[in-house]
């Protein structure tokens, strides 16, 4: 789960990491009001949504004086900021961060991950801050520092000072690497004690009067952990969500919209990738990945209609079910039944195998639904069936 | 031969008493009589559930029986401690069928395995089946037959389809391991592909691999060194977006990496010959064995 930078912020200083001060605003009025409140003539108007690379999309501005601050607010409130994470599309800016404007001596890269390699905590650091730091990794490895965290020990003082002299920001004074240090250890205590997924402060800014700070702060969170941080479920923006997908957690049902013609329901994430792209092979896309999980169960199945028919690209479904504990009659049963309520109007093609398949076939071929529900036997030819009947 | 699990296995079923571990422990005992010796269920110790002697803990579970292989359906938020438990308890195999443990736990497990002498299966997996002797996991027995070729995935059902793919060729399993969906798991690929180049039974591998992870890049590397058997592969997820987590919580392209395209490569410069199609699983072990 992501959540907006202002959020992030709020959570990294209550472990002592120090933010630029800052006021969220819904609207210009408010946005002007924060600007007068804030220290210093200049202030920075900065587009709240999920979605990384605002700045180049326009969706941040440095604003000098109480008119720009409302020209900048003006612009970007209500703007559909397209981002390279975003798609064409864009994302509507609904929400604003009106934050002081900082003497910036010097920009830092900052993050936290779990790396699946050494099955660790990682810190990573660089002098490039403000920059991509996956080119960083290709282009200069020598400039990427990584400290690898014992999960026993948890992160040293030792170690987070040796990244502070390995920035060489002993350089910005004699208290400059503890106080980094300081800094990077309040990262990890949040990383760890709010189980978060990925936490990346880029940049790490060093001021004119010698403070570090975080200047922005991306960070999400281990769905698996949020049975444990109710506050965190609070935090979710729905507006930053697709709507299908919204309605899919509701049901349980593993969902993410895509953009092709062939509506996909499947038993198993793995199954379901192999489905989309065997659908591709054939030279259609398909509209959707969908796992209904082990009890596709005639709620269930009428849920995921619903679901992928909400798209009208669709022009077919493909059902793929391998049975395992799952039983096959039963899923046809609910095909069936489901198909009947949806009042369906597009072609179902049908493969179901595993446990009951030739009981679960019959009960498909005796539905009086032959010509919707097209039983197909085979995962390569039920794929190619779903192609040709969408074309 | 087989690896890791046999008609002598034995095993105690941590959450026994719940509907998934009570549902799949009676599977098991059917499937060719394995050997579901103890349950845990701390609370529950003493009773008999269908049969099998409940214990309050793993410890008490394996002195009563002697199990060395412990099959875990505790719910996710105390799965990590369960495996805990069992690698405390010297439990030799763990097979973690639970979906949804956070990665912080799993960060703690896997420190916990490096200083043991136990195997961990999954989490996140359908389990480990040698077919005609023993079952722990949640896979259908009745569509496997005995054989020849090893099969390891990070699948469930696409597991299912590969065997029945490769039954239709004619070709039956040793033993097929279900390493799971997690970002961080026991078993790897590497762990898998040793099992199965020193098992004298095992003739040919077939590996299904998916988006997410270096895991497949590595093993195509340690494959070239090691293995001399014939390998087939696949990657599940050539298609899917960037960014986004495609239902197993590992499998995520970011940041450029764990791309299916990366990791066909890596394989196809191994000499692994890779299925075009998720079709063509059993043809392509076929082709691989006769080559």
């Amino acid at each position: 789960m992501k959540i907006h930078e202002f959020q992030a912020k709020g959570i990294i200083s209550k472990y002592g990491v120090a933010v630029p001060q800052s006021i969220v605003v819904k609207s210009v009025d408010e946005a002007v009001a924060a600007a007068k409140k804030l220290p210093g003539e200049v202030c920075v108007v900065k587009a709240q949504i999920h979605a990384g690379g605002r700045g180049k999309g326009g969706g941040v501005k440095v604003s000098k004086g109480i008119e720009a601050v409302k020209t900048n607010a003006t612009d970007i409130l209500g703007m559909q900021l397209v981002t390279k994470q975003t798609g064409p599309e864009g994302q509507e800016v609904k929400t604003l961060l009106i934050e002081e404007g900082m003497d910036i001596k010097s920009e830092l890269y900052f993050s936290i991950v779990v790396d699946r390699d050494t099955q660790k905590i990682m810190l990573i650091a660089s002098t490039e801050g403000g920059m991509n730091i996956e080119e960083v990794a290709e282009e200069t490895p020598e400039l990427i520092l990584t400290e690898s965290i014992d999960p026993a020990l948890g992160l040293r003082p030792f170690q987070a000072q040796r990244l502070a002299y390995g920035l060489k920001l002993e350089e910005y004074g004699p208290k400059m690497p503890r106080q980094a240090a300081a800094f990077f250890m309040g990262l990890y205590e949040a990383f760890v004690a709010e189980d978060c997924d990925m936490l990346e402060i880029n940049p790490v800014v060093v001021t004119g009067d010698n403070r570090i700070l975080a200047l922005d702060c991306k960070m999400s969170f281990d769905d698996n952990a949020l049975m444990r941080h109710k506050g965190t479920v609070a935090l979710r923006d729905l507006d930053e969500e697709d709507a299908s997908e919204i309605e899919a957690s509701k049901w349980d049902l593993n969902f993410i919209k895509l953009d092709g013609t062939i509506g996909c329901m499947v038993n198993g994430a793995g199954l379901a990738m192999a489905t989309m792209d065997i659908i591709e092979s054939y030279g259609a896309f398909p509209a959707n990945f969908l796992d209904v999980g082990g009890t596709a169960t005639e709620e269930r199945v009428e849920a995921a209609f619903k679901l992928i028919t909400q798209d009208k690209n669709v022009k077919t479904i493909l059902i793929n079910i391998f049975g395992g504990i799952v039983r096959c009659d039963v899923i046809a049963n609910g095909v069936v039944a489901a198909f009947k309520s949806v009042k369906l109007d597009i072609p179902v093609v049908v493969r179901l195998e595993g446990t009951n398949a030739e009981l679960a076939a019959k009960i498909i071929e005796e539905s009086g639904l032959k010509d919707k529900l097209i039983m197909v036997k085979g995962f390569g030819p039920a794929a190619k069936k779903a192609v040709e009947v969408a074309q | 031969m087989s690896v890791l699990v046999n008609k002598d296995t034995k095993i105690l079923v941590q959450g026994i008493t719940g509907a998934q571990g009570s549902l799949h422990a009676a599977a098991c005992k059917a499937y060719c009589d394995t050997q579901i010796v103890a349950g845990v269920t701390p609370g529950k110790g003493g009773m008999l559930h269908e049969g099998t002697p409940v214990f309050n803990t793993v410890r008490s579970a394996v002195e009563t029986t002697g199990a060395n292989c412990s099959m875990i359906f505790v719910p996710p938020p105390f799965c990590g401690d369960a495996i805990l438990e069992a690698i405390e308890a010297g439990v030799e195999l763990i097979v973690a069928i639970t979906e949804g443990i956070p990665v912080m736990d799993m960060i703690t497990v896997a420190d916990a395995l490096r200083g043991s002498n136990t195997r961990l299966i999954g989490p996140n997996c359908p389990g480990i089946i040698t077919p005609g002797q023993c079952k722990v996991g949640i896979m259908p027995g009745f569509i496997h037959t005995p054989g020849k070729v090893g099969l390891v995935s990070r699948s469930g059902t696409l597991t299912y389809e590969a065997v029945a793919q490769l039954g239709e060729v004619g070709l039956g399993q040793s033993t097929c391991i279900g390493i799971g969906g997690d970002p961080i798991n026991g078993t790897n690929f590497i762990d898998a592909l040793r099992l199965f180049q020193d098992d004298p039974d095992t003739e040919a591998i077939l590996m299904i691999g998916e988006i997410g992870g270096t895991a497949e890049e590595e093993a195509a590397e340690f494959a070239k060194q090691y293995v001399t058997k014939p390998i087939a592969s696949f990657i599940a997820g050539a298609t899917a977006p960037p960014g986004r987590r495609m239902g197993h919580a590992g499998a995520i392209v970011s940041g450029g990496k764990g791309t299916a395209a990366s990791k066909v490569k890596a394989l196809e410069a191994a000499g692994i010959a890779v299925a075009g199609t998720p079709a063509l699983l059993g043809e392509t072990m076929l082709q691989a064995i006769n080559k």
